[in-house]
């Protein structure tokens, strides 16, 4: 499956792996936060990339040993779902969590940009949209107001 | 007033663009409908009943004559001639084509006007007080700090996605709260502390809607130059924890109920704790470099207004007389005074401006107050920088141009939402009762006596006429397939907030005017004095007299059930 990472469209190199489904021998899998929680040591000595996959009712504090994760992939059911933006920003900002933030579900190219700002560098947009003109949506609205998580400056410090 | 920058406007211009292609992509179906909506509407764009809607950003309320023009020709090009002044100090088209408003867009853009975020989850245009910068109450000028919140909050990537809208107004007057801000998702009041610094009051989950609330003072003081780590930290509690499974709960004023206050505010304060950094605090040089944009213009050095003005009321021109009681407002500088011109008269929806109206509003703000123009949330305009030597020659131009009307404030000056006439949500008409009551009590000399007196009518419980905050108000409900009215008294959305309550069961359309004028009726029989308002009245009495007036003896016991509700 291909994905966006980092302004760039790429195979994915993670694996999904739904609750009950066997894991991988290697690889880099994406577990459920529930998976992750019940088998924890097990799955951080298995795999030296492992990815949690967190639905947005959940906060960071709730991802335990965040700083040994290759990827956070946080989920929205909805596109309107909002929680995940302010989650994404509190991995970044507070929790200085530097692994892939990964949007995933109903992920859509006008959502990328402010995605982005709030600490997102990879994007599994929802199956049937074009990956090649949502490319696109990085190139809108460069400019700013805020500080966010990819600048700590609001405007009336670059001014 | 705020001139864009560079920064400014190629966000603006960029915005247009971005929109150009979301409309194309909607159009060729990459998008669904669906999918479509929250962008629109983050561009102001509704479906309405008949047509879509584009409601236009006016920040805080404030205009130059040459955004007026503007806007009396997009009223002109896309729509039937005229705009709909809002009760958020903004201004709305009925009748756009979705193909144009790529174009509206654009010709908003060249005169730094925008559509962003008036509607959707999201921060709102920002409101205030319509005298700021010029009522001798005020403590502190709000628009620069609005201004800076405006920026802040557009296209903020994390509050982009909300659980619901979010409305935040700012008063610089601490005496007299004219932005109502005690119902907003945040208010914010200028204030001084002990140690004579100045810096804000904020309150938080106040609200209308269909379950009002009076805001809660979160923080009694904060220095200016927290406001935006804090607005952040309330936000970003507010996006985590506020109800997304019922959008009929996911106010922040709900969250605010259900965490509790103190919760809240200890949920908030942890946030701010930990997110405040320095880069985030506001610096001197900020606030000074947009305070500059909205210094005083240069009055010249007059006399004081106050002999002019108990001449020109008591005068022999009885027509200018009452304009000058009822819509010229005290300034701060001598010899100037600030009109609210009023676009209520009889025959015209509360808040509709034609073109021509706004090119002569234009050319009068030109001539008479430096070039500027504010919309009140009452629906009406006002001319902030008037010499009051020049009132009488003002008022003949407002007279020939139907727009002298002597009635702010009284009871023809009513707030009304769309109502079912434009609006998908609304359960009744609210236009049609404006409409009559205009009618029926066109008569200065009823207005002068009956007094203040604020009459807001809402066409269905999202309460967009603000019915709970009107001394007056009704609401339209759908009983059975058919349009009945609530009448409520006693809300006030000031200082003294307060929200109305229901006087009895609901009446049906022709009856519901009547029953206005009994209880305005029974009001000047039982006020202890003509100084007396109608709220004091209603407060002092309470609501027994009024619902004999309206519902006499015999309905009395099951319209007093009906009320206690």
């Amino acid at each position: 499956m291909q994905i966006i990472r980092k302004r760039e469209i790429t195979e994915d190199d993670f694996v999904h792996v739904p609750d009950g489904a066997p894991l991988p021998e290697g690889g880099k899998p994406i577990v459920t936060l529930a998976r992750y929680t019940a088998e924890r040591d097990a799955l951080l000595a298995r795999y030296s990339a492992l990815g949690v996959r967190v639905p947005p009712d959940k906060l960071p504090s709730d991802i335990p040993d965040l700083a040994r994760l290759a990827l956070v992939a946080l989920e929205f059911p909805k596109f309107t779902e909002g929680r995940p933006y302010s989650i994404a920003r509190q991995l970044r900002d507070r929790h200085g969590f530097e692994g892939e933030l990964r949007a995933v579900g109903w992920v859509l190219r006008d959502q990328l940009r402010y995605m982005e700002r709030c600490g997102f560098d990879a994007f599994e947009l929802k199956p049937g949209k074009p990956l090649e003109s949502a490319l696109e949506a990085f190139g809108e609205l460069q400019l700013t107001y805020q500080a966010a998580a990819d600048d700590p400056r609001p405007i009336y410090r670059r001014r | 007033m705020y001139q864009y920058d560079d920064h400014d406007r190629r966000i603006i211009i960029e915005r247009a663009q971005q929109f150009r292609g979301q409309v194309a992509r909607r159009l060729s179906g990459e998008i669904t409908e669906e999918e479509f909506k929250p962008l629109r509407l983050q561009n102001g764009l509704y479906m309405q009943l008949h047509a879509y809607m584009l409601r236009v950003a006016i920040p805080y309320g404030l205009l130059s004559s040459t955004q007026v023009r503007r806007l009396a020709d997009i009223a002109r090009k896309y729509d039937r001639g005229y705009a709909h002044l809002t009760t958020r100090q903004n201004i709305q088209y009925n009748w756009p084509k979705l193909g144009d408003v790529p174009s509206i867009l654009d010709d908003l853009a060249d005169v730094e006007m925008h559509a962003v975020q008036t509607s959707g989850n999201c921060v709102r245009n920002i409101t205030s007080d319509p005298f700021a910068g010029i009522a001798p109450d005020e403590l502190e000028d709000p628009r620069p700090y609005c201004e800076i919140m405006r920026q802040w909050s557009t296209f903020h990537p994390e509050f982009a996605n909300l659980p619901r809208k979010f409305k935040i107004a700012v008063t610089g007057t601490p005496g007299e709260d004219r932005a109502a801000v005690r119902f907003h998702d945040i208010g914010i009041r200028i204030v001084e502390n002990a140690a004579k610094e100045r810096g804000f009051e904020v309150l938080v989950g106040g609200g209308m809607g269909r379950t009002p609330h009076i805001g809660a003072v979160i923080r009694e003081f904060l220095p200016k130059r927290h406001l935006l780590s804090y607005m952040e930290s309330i936000l970003r509690v507010y996006n985590l924890h506020g109800r997304r499974d019922n959008k009929f709960k996911a106010r922040i004023k709900i969250l605010v109920v259900a965490l509790g206050v103190e919760e809240f505010r200890r949920r908030v304060e942890e946030d701010w704790e930990a997110t405040k950094t320095p880069e985030l605090e506001l610096p001197d040089a900020e606030v000074a470099r947009v305070t500059k944009f909205f210094a005083p213009p240069a009055y010249e050095k007059l006399p004081a207004s106050a002999d002019q003005l108990t001449a020109l009321s008591l005068g022999r021109d009885r027509e200018l007389g009452n304009w000058i009681k009822n819509n010229v407002v005290g300034h701060k500088v001598p010899g100037y005074s600030a009109v609210v011109i009023s676009v209520k008269m009889p025959g015209v929806p509360p808040g509709d401006v034609s073109d021509t109206q706004l090119d002569a509003i234009a050319g009068v703000a030109d001539r008479y107050s430096f070039g500027h123009v504010v919309v009140t949330h009452t629906q009406n305009l006002v001319l902030p920088d008037v010499k009051t030597s020049d009132l009488a020659k003002l008022h003949a131009e407002l007279v020939e141009l139907d727009l002298g009307k002597a009635n702010v404030g009284k009871l023809t000056d009513v707030i009304t939402c769309p109502g079912l006439d434009y609006c998908d949500l609304a359960n009744a008409r609210s236009i049609p009762l404006s409409l009559e009551i205009a009618e029926r009590f066109d008569r200065i000399d009823y207005l002068n006596d009956v007094g203040d007196v604020s009459i807001k009518i809402s066409g269905c419980i999202n309460a967009c006429g603000h019915h709970h905050v009107g001394n007056i108000g009704i609401l339209g409900i759908d009983k059975r397939g058919e349009e009945f009215y609530q009448l409520m008294l006693g809300g006030s959305p000031g200082n003294d907030a307060s929200i109305g309550k229901i006087l009895g069961a609901a009446l049906p359309q022709d009856a519901i005017v009547d029953a206005v004028e009994k209880v305005l009726d029974r009001y000047l029989v039982v006020r202890e004095s003509a100084d007396e308002r109608f709220l004091d009245t209603v407060r002092r009495v309470g609501f027994e007299p009024f619902r004999q007036a309206v519902y006499g003896d015999a309905l009395f016991g099951a319209a007093a059930e009906k009320g206690a509700e």
